[in-house]
């Protein structure tokens, strides 16, 4: 029975590529902005985590939440500061920018904390698991994905349950109409880029106690994120987490087959899917 | 009475003659450096010309064609092993093989251009990184040419064509011969590409192209046929930085996966040369790839600060001076040295 417990691994490692997407399809379905930076800010959390956690000597979960306010404090200063002033009918200056800013981060974090790679330690949680029959589940992976679900089902219900939801709603169909209501766009944009680093604590959380880290694997985890959005379609948040199980599965199944695919057999079935459905699996955004 | 002109249309200006001038002693100059300069100065010249060549392509693609490519590695890392690969497994001459590195890295452009076209701006850029991750993955599964770790130029592929003139003509040793050869192969192809694509843009496509990149909406309805000028952009692109490619590790002599498709080596600092200098110009990248090597020389000591800075440097000239430096000086003075917009003069009448 290899292959179930290697396809059920894959689902549950699709639970934390959802959780990188989740923030990167928020943004984008808001302000239509791709931030490349993604990964690394991703990256930059582990590392607050680990800060808290080793000079408070608390619990990553705590660590976890003192780290929350501090991500949506950065967030909403770098989009008030940087960000809005880039965003418009040009592509170039906001993807220029989040690159440069991809770029600073990751040597900010290597000069500050070394090449060293890093882990948030979780204690016996690492370890845990729990013996179901067919297959032996991690608690920290079935962890992880029941979270993704968690923030899925808490987003939507910002979006659509509300005020600031329809403020973010309106903003994203029509900036100029939403602010003759009212909203002022760029304070929504902070809002959304602070709740879209919250979701990237909460990845940061995982990824730090998963699997160690170092200041470079931003970018990687960029492309997970990135490919989970595509196949399951701009703007479907459900659908993202159907994309990154699909990543999931494929990079376990690749791994199970020669270790040496595991990622490559992601990528693969990223361009399978773009190859048969280039609007991904659940489209509902037209741009 | 009504008034009638004839017009010619001209794209020269006095500058651009004055620095068609100054172009042309510069390279007399360039050509005779292993004359007179030292090894050191040859190599960073090398290097000086390779990066102006990549990001003259990448100005070319994202500049002029609006494809934001974070994906170049791709090519820089197939002209290099296209290299290697022709040089060990068929014992070709690697000067010859550089062709191969452009007809490679077109070759793989197609299918590449086939996936990301598909993605819509933004993630286009993503799209084409992903692309250049599944290139390198591949070719670190190519054991013949060392697989992940990598291997070096075979003893006697280094002694390629050239060298052993230069040798003796120079009376220098073989290791400087090649970086001499290297270094004006890396002179004749940064010239062709400047004059290149200075002669693109001042062609019919090239109108077509600036519409493009100005308002594509606007381009296409007066039948500009805004995908297939894409396609054209991207496949030349591809070539030109595959061949880069093979060049800069034809004088590397030692290739990994990993190095030659850095996305940092080959992209970012490419990226950031074309935004610093100023994108969408000629002038930019020339500009941007002298300030990038002067930085690189100050802070070469300071590691990963030298990148910060870089990175920084790149965010406040697209926050305060988004056409970059030479979009700087040319608002103050009206200086173009490769002007292609096409002014009207009246002609009088005899």
């Amino acid at each position: 029975m290899i292959w179930i417990d290697t396809i059920a691994q894959g689902i549950l490692l699709g639970g934390l590529y959802a959780l990188f997407a989740a923030g990167l399809s928020l943004v984008f379905g808001i302000m239509r902005l791709v931030n490349l930076a993604h990964g690394d800010l991703i990256v930059l959390g582990a590392y607050l985590i680990l800060l808290v956690v080793s000079i408070l000597g608390i619990n990553p979960f705590l660590a976890a939440a003192i780290a929350m306010p501090v991500m949506f404090g950065f967030g909403w200063v770098l989009q008030r500061l940087v960000l809005n002033r880039v965003l418009g009918e040009d592509i170039l200056p906001p993807l220029l920018v989040t690159f440069g800013l991809s770029i600073v981060l990751q040597n900010a974090l290597l000069e500050g904390f070394t090449a060293d790679s890093q882990r948030v330690r979780a204690g016996p949680l690492e370890t845990a698991s729990v013996d179901l029959g067919a297959v032996t589940l991690g608690v920290m992976p079935m962890l992880t994905f029941a979270s993704a679900i968690v923030v899925i089902v808490a987003l939507n219900q910002i979006f659509y349950r509300t005020a600031l939801g329809r403020a973010f709603r309106a903003t994203s169909d029509d900036p100029v109409t939403a602010s003759l209501m009212g909203i002022k766009p760029a304070s929504v944009f902070a809002v959304a880029t602070g709740i879209a680093m919250i979701v990237v604590t909460i990845a940061a959380l995982y990824l730090g106690m998963r699997s160690n880290f170092d200041p470079t694997i931003g970018p990687a985890r960029l492309i997970y994120a990135f490919e989970a959005v595509i196949i399951g379609g701009l703007g479907s948040l459900w659908g993202t987490l159907v994309g990154g199980i699909i990543i999931g599965v494929a990079q376990t199944v690749g791994a199970a087959i020669n270790p040496e695919w595991q990622i490559l057999a992601g990528h693969v079935a990223f361009l399978v899917v773009l190859l048969i459905k280039p609007r991904g699996l659940f489209p509902r955004a037209y741009d | 009475m009504i008034q009638t002109h004839t017009y010619t249309v001209q794209t020269r200006t006095p500058a651009s003659q004055l620095a068609a001038i100054g172009a042309a002693i510069l390279l007399i100059v360039a050509v005779a450096v292993p004359l007179f300069a030292s090894r050191s100065l040859i190599q960073d010249l090398f290097f000086i010309l390779t990066m102006l060549t990549l990001a003259q392509f990448w100005n070319l693609l994202a500049g002029y064609g609006g494809l934001v490519s974070v994906g170049q590695q791709a090519f820089v890392g197939l002209g290099a092993y296209a290299l290697f690969g022709a040089a060990i497994l068929w014992g070709m001459d690697p000067v010859a093989a550089l062709m191969l590195s452009g007809i490679a890295a077109a070759v793989v452009a197609v299918p590449t251009a086939f996936f990301a076209f598909r993605l819509q701006g933004a993630y286009f850029a993503i799209g084409t990184w992903v692309v250049a991750e599944v290139v390198r993955l591949s070719v670190a599964q190519w054991k013949a040419v060392g697989g992940g770790t990598g291997t070096s130029l075979p003893p006697d592929a280094r002694d390629f064509w050239g060298v052993a003139t230069v040798e003796s003509l120079f009376d220098v040793r073989a290791s400087a011969a090649r970086d001499i050869v290297t270094y004006w192969l890396a002179l004749a192809l940064a010239v062709v590409t400047v004059g290149g694509i200075y002669w693109l843009l001042r062609t019919k496509r090239g109108l077509a192209l600036a519409a493009v990149r100005d308002n594509i909406e606007a381009a296409k309805s007066v039948g500009v046929d805004a995908g297939r000028m894409k396609w054209l952009v991207f496949i030349v692109s591809a070539f030109g930085t595959g061949v880069a490619g093979g060049l800069i590790y034809l004088q590397k002599a030692r290739i990994s996966p990993d190095a030659a498709f850095s996305v940092t080596d080959w992209t970012a600092y490419v990226i950031f040369i074309v935004v610093i200098g100023g994108i969408g110009t000629i002038e930019g990248p020339i500009i941007g790839v002298l300030v990038f090597f002067a930085l690189q020389s100050l802070l070469a000591d300071f590691g990963s600060w030298y990148l910060m800075v870089l990175g920084g440097l790149g965010i406040l000239v697209m926050l305060f001076a988004p056409r970059g430096l030479w979009g700087l000086i040319s608002n103050k003075t009206g200086l173009q040295l490769f002007p292609i917009r096409r002014r009207l003069y009246p002609t009088p009448k005899k």
